[in-house]
């Protein structure tokens, strides 16, 4: 028979029925359970083992602040370990398993562990695991890791995909009980934005679990009136299924939103969760409260469960973990429980309560001054030992027992940014502090307000406070006429009787005893209580077992409890997965690509793209029989020496410099002079940063007497077009400079090798002369191409051939490559991309990224001269450092194997020929390093110290990591051209 | 007339639309775009330059202005972009360096830019999961930056379910697959 442990009514669909699994035994549950009711239903109380003594438990809670009910569900990639079954919603065919135990739940060999509990007490790990030293990590680690309660991931990909998004409102209500209910209401009927969220997927918070009426019809007729009016305001969003996980600065909170966790599979295109950033005007904390357990000895037995949790199995989901219960409660709520149960037609064995003036009942026999001091039963609990008023001791039967030691309010969130509870005698618990997050108040239960009636009235009043701060006038609400009994508690933490373990935090396996040693050892701080016993540090974060821990301590310390306080609260307040925070930026969306303009075209030619920030640039184009990578790489360079390549530049960085004082700006901002460089001419340039070292290198064209084109390396194009933001409006702020960046809107070209001219001379319209007389090197202009298209040319060349670099309107950028590629069939032209590139500059002697790694000085590069002392400009006076300017300072050169078998390896340190090989006797390293087809040998080039006058010198490239050594000779960082003939002709 | 075909910034030779859930994303390709900068001290002749050149006068900060097909938005502290039709207006850039010469400096953004459309009433709904911008709240006319795909974007307020984004060109491909997937990740 199944749902022997199903009972009438609640909120769930029985006409609904959902099959499942658990631990591979088929099951059948209702629409509307989670997976902890459809199991406590089916009579399955234990659900897993704990994470220490893999001590046998099943649920305690019915909420998100379950310690135990923790399992893997799903299967396959969509495994998902240290999941809370009283939070799973049950959907068909959901798979779920318990964890860390083996070989099974009912017999789990790592219950051993239990056996050893004298020894495996707070602080084991510390004491034990000390020595040796070494075996921490390779040894001692994965034994616990393996052993301690964890589940297991799939190691797949996660195949959902996750949300984040972005939210605003006038008041984000934290909780939809009937808290949160009336103050959306009452913000929502002012006009505010309003959001309210709560985590479960059912709006109404402990309404749902109650059988209290609310103008004398149930709660949840009320809810649902409410709701639809809710639903029907447009500047009103419901967000159930959304745990708010944190209070951050400025009024932003966390959110997740679970869209798809209670679907087999999320919906085609839609997220299994949404991460979201509230910004809020204000926000209310109608968090409610949470029950807290006692400790008593073998309180931990599968069964035993918060007294309000079986209440809220029994109203809401029709199942209760046993057909005989008990109860133990110190407080009047626990009665209620008892009260629903006999109700529902479960048997209530007793309830035992330790107040002498214990209210006295006719369903049920009422132990009054009783308490319950151990109890038995392997898999289940099966039967009370009670010490009854009198001292004597009595067994009672039961197979679930419900346990209440009051309630606290839920202050986590209102405890955010280090606010600190206030302690409430008259509710013996913390109330949220009036240090909290600012914009955030708090009511409800979450104030210690817990008669229904209390919430309605303070959710609406701290709407209409909340709001009035924001200039929203909004009108109190007619409430609904509620219970509003009054809160009768005697403070009971735990029963001082027997020596067996009484356990406070049911998911790390701390006992009182742990408390009491921690205290013993002197961990008195309860910062250092926690850190020592484990207690509250898992994925429940002590909701359930904090304020045991603290009023044992505040005992055994002679203290009160807010004398102790609490640990730190902090976020999540629940967990969130990683799935959750990565949102969509994973895979290939980690980042977005930037295509250059001849991106498309350069696809069809097969192009290989390697990807430079978030540039994608053609690293080579292999042609058909090319097998390697060099092959292709040579066949560019050696094409582009000998007629003529094409080189996509687009990415370096195109900054617009305009205004009158447009030339003194770059005087100050490159370290050589700019304020003569001719109308129609460009410049090299070499820009320093504040302390001396270089920042970047590019040109800047002079195309007007007030406009230049500033180019930069595509790495810092952002980083220089911000620095020179910085000095326009912060150093200089009185030059008349206007900047923006064009590096999108023009597509660029290099055009290299002895036909170059031919090849553009078919391009550029006729009118505009291009010979080496009208257009020579470092020459620049506006132009047209093609019949009149606007375009810019400059005479620049980072190969060292005769080379320009050609400029249209992005959009015209593929059709420009395309038709230069055709007009230069004649000259068997090439398309080259970044490695040929990168080959072509190192055989020219030319820096680039790996030359300008930010510790490099223009004098390190061979360009000390260039720092022009004729002005002042930003690094000038700093690059004068005398430990910049040693003698012996490292400077470019260039590297050759004296065996040209040899290669030159970058990043390979540079030593004397002969001698030590260490840090102390370091001259320098290998920055950049090719295959030169042109001089058919592995060339480099590196900082070597007093490389200017050690030419012809042999050295030894070394790299200890590979034990390698090869001799090279240092040479003119020119390998190529040195004289440039070539760019000039 | 030049021989060169243009491509847009998602590759194609013309301008790719989708429609999702009732959700319209247009690439818009046919804009031209000028970026004008105020001179040194030249706001007010640059104002009144302006005035007589387009005939509105430059938007308040966040804001836009409209005239006859031409729009000028403001893009930070005296610094705006005005974006006309790209058939009647390649050399927009050029006319308004004419028109505003000593008060301004032009400079062509046409290409340096992609813009979408997003049509219905889903907008904000698929906003929200993209950018931190609050577009319910924006008005006509209303303009911000904003950080799209990890990318700066400007959004303009056309009506409240009609807005036009603006982000790097280079990064058309990135950002449409961002307004897709959230399109049909937020609608339907």
């Amino acid at each position: 028979m199944t749902q022997v442990n199903r009972l009438k009514g609640g909120l769930i669909n029985h006409a609904k029925p959902l099959n499942f699994s658990f631990d591979g035994k088929s099951y059948v549950g209702c629409a509307g359970d989670t997976l902890a009711s459809a199991l406590l239903a089916n009579n399955v109380r234990l659900m897993g083992r704990s994470f220490k003594y893999h001590r046998p438990r099943g649920p305690l809670t019915a909420g998100s602040e379950e310690p135990n009910a923790i399992v893997e569900l799903r299967t396959g990639a969509r495994q998902e370990p240290n999941t809370r079954a009283t939070t799973a919603e049950l959907f068909d065919g959901l798979v779920a398993n318990s964890q860390n135990r083996w070989p099974s739940l009912a017999f789990d060999a790592m219950a051993i562990n239990d056996r050893f509990s004298n020894f495996l007490t707070a602080g084991f790990y510390y004491k034990t695991f000390m020595w040796p030293a070494a075996f921490w990590e390779k040894v001692y680690e994965p034994i616990i890791r393996k052993a301690a309660g964890l589940g297991s991931l799939s190691m797949q990909d996660d195949p959902d995909a996750y949300d984040k998004g972005f939210l605003h409102c006038d008041l984000l209500i934290i909780g939809a009980g009937p808290t949160g209910l009336a103050a959306a209401l009452t913000a929502g009927r002012a006009g505010a934005n309003v959001i309210l969220a709560d985590e479960d997927y059912a709006i109404g918070g402990r309404l749902n679990a109650e059988t209290f009426t609310l103008d004398d019809a149930p709660a949840p007729l009320w809810i649902a009136s409410v709701l639809a009016e809710l639903n029907s305001l447009p500047n009103v969003r419901t967000m159930s299924r959304t745990t708010v996980i944190g209070a951050f600065d400025h009024g932003v909170y966390g959110a997740v939103e679970r869209v798809s966790d209670h679907l087999s599979t999320p919906a085609p295109d839609k997220p299994r969760q949404v991460f979201w950033r509230i910004y809020t005007k204000r926000s209310l904390l109608c968090a409610g409260a949470i029950e807290r357990p006692i400790a008593f000895e073998n309180n931990d037995r599968p069964g035993i469960m918060l007294a309000s949790a079986i209440r809220s199995y029994a109203n809401r989901w029709a199942a209760t973990p046993a057909r005989q219960i008990a109860i133990f409660t110190n407080n009047d709520d626990g009665h209620r429980t008892a009260a629903d149960l006999i109700a529902k037609g479960v048997k209530v064995s007793a309830v035992i309560d330790p107040r002498t003036d214990a209210p006295i009942s006719t369903n049920v026999e009422v132990l009054a001054g009783a308490q319950v001091i151990d109890t038995i039963g392997r898999l289940g609990v099966k039967q009370l030992t009670v010490q009854l008023a009198d001292g004597s001791t009595r067994h009672v039967h039961c197979e679930a027992l419900g346990v209440s030691g009051g309630w606290n309010p839920n202050v986590h969130i209102s405890s955010h940014h280090r606010g600190r509870p206030e302690w409430d005698a008259q509710i013996a618990a913390f109330t949220p502090g009036k240090d909290g997050p600012q914009g955030l108040s708090v009511a409800g239960a979450a104030t210690g307000i817990f008669s229904t009636a209390g919430a309605l009235k303070s959710g609406m009043k701290s709407a209409v406070s909340a709001l009035k701060d924001l200039d929203i006038s909004a009108k109190p609400i007619k409430l609904p006429k509620a219970e509003d009994a009054p809160v009768n508690i005697k403070a009971f933490w735990h029963v001082n009787s027997g020596k067996g373990r009484a356990w406070l935090d049911q998911q790390n396996d701390v006992t009182v005893k742990d408390v009491k040693l921690a205290h013993q050892e002197n961990f008195r701080s309860v910062e250092h209580l926690k850190r020592y016993t484990t207690l509250g540090m898992a994925t429940d974060q002590g909701k359930t077992s904090n304020m045991g821990g603290l009023a044992i301590m505040a005992e055994l310390a002679g203290k009160t409890i807010p004398e102790v306080g609490t640990t730190i609260f902090r976020p999540p307040y629940t967990p969130v997965s990683m799935g959750a925070l990565g949102g969509r930026a994973v895979g290939k969306n980690f980042h977005p690509f930037r295509n250059s303009p001849s991106h498309k075209w350069a696809t069809e030619q097969g192009a290989v793209f390697v990807e430079v920030g978030n540039w994608l640039r053609a690293q080579w184009f292999p042609k058909q029989g090319e097998t390697h990578w060099r092959q292709s790489v040579d066949r560019e360079v050696i094409a582009t020496r000998k007629s003529v390549g094409i080189c996509d530049v687009t990415t370096l960085g195109k900054i617009d410099v305009q205004g009158a004082d447009a030339a003194t700006f770059l005087n100050k901002v490159y370290c050589n002079g700019f304020a003569k460089l001719a109308v129609g001419k460009t410049r090299y340039g070499l820009m320093l940063r504040e302390d001396g070292i270089v920042m970047d290198d590019g040109t800047a064209a002079r195309l007007a007497e007030d406009h230049f084109v500033v180019t930069t390396t595509t790495a810092n194009a952002v980083s220089v077009y911000r620095h020179m933001e910085f000095c326009r409006q912060c150093l200089w702020p009185d030059l008349d400079v206007q900047l923006i960046s064009t590096t999108e809107s023009w597509a660029q070209f290099a055009v290299a090798g002895p036909n170059a001219r031919k090849l553009l001379q078919k391009i550029v319209d006729p009118k505009f002369d291009i010979s080496n007389e009208a257009f020579p090197f470092m020459g620049c202009g506006a132009i047209t191409v093609c019949g009149g298209l606007r375009s810019r040319l400059f005479r620049i060349s980072f190969s060292g051939e005769l080379a320009f670099e050609i400029a249209v309107p992005t959009r015209y950028g593929d059709a420009l490559m395309r038709r230069m590629m055709e007009a230069g069939e004649e000259f068997d032209v090439v398309p080259y991309g970044t490695e040929a590139l990168g080959v072509m500059r190192i055989e020219k002697g030319h820096a680039a990224g790996n030359e300008l790694n930010g510790t490099c000085t223009a004098l390190n590069l061979g360009m000390g001269r260039m720092v022009s002392k004729k002005k002042d400009s930003i690094g000038s006076t700093l690059s004068e450092r005398t430990g910049l300017n040693e003698p012996d300072a490292w400077v470019q050169v260039g590297l050759k194997p004296v065996d040209p078998k040899n290669a030159v390896v970058a990043g390979s340190h540079l030593m004397n020929k002969t001698g030590e090989v260490s840090a102390k006797t370091d001259q320098g390293y290998i920055t950049s390093a090719a295959y030169s087809p042109i001089l058919q040998s592995s060339i480099g080039l590196g900082f070597l110290k007093d490389g200017g006058n050690r030419k012809g010198e042999i050295i030894r490239a070394v790299n200890p990591l590979k034990n390698q050594e090869v001799l090279l000779e240092v040479v003119s960082m020119h390998f190529y051209d040195p004289e440039g003939e070539l760019l000039r002709a | 007339m030049h021989s060169l075909k243009a491509i847009t910034a998602l590759g194609g030779h013309e301008a790719q639309v989708d429609v999702i859930h009732g959700l319209t994303i247009t690439e818009c390709p046919d804009w031209a775009i000028a970026s004008v900068a105020a001179q040194y001290k030249a706001e007010k002749p640059l104002a009144t330059a302006f005035k007589k050149a387009i005939g509105t006068t430059l938007p308040k900060p966040m804001q836009s202005k409209g005239k006859d097909g031409i729009t000028v938005f403001w893009t930070g502290p005296n610094q705006y972009f005005v974006e006309a039709p790209f058939a009647d207006n390649e050399g927009l850039a050029d006319r308004l360096a004419k028109a505003l010469k000593k008060t301004a400096s032009v400079t062509e953004q046409t290409d340096g830019w992609v813009r979408f459309d997003v049509q219905g009433v889903g907008c904000s709904d698929v906003f929200e999961r993209l950018c931190i911008l609050d577009t319910r709240g924006m008005e006509k006319g209303a303009v911000s930056r904003t950080i799209l795909e990890h990318s700066g974007c400007f959004i303009l307020c056309r009506t409240h379910a009609y807005f036009s984004l603006y982000g790097p060109r280079s990064t058309a491909v990135s950002i449409h697959h961002g307004l897709v997937t959230a399109a049909k990740s937020a609608l339907g």
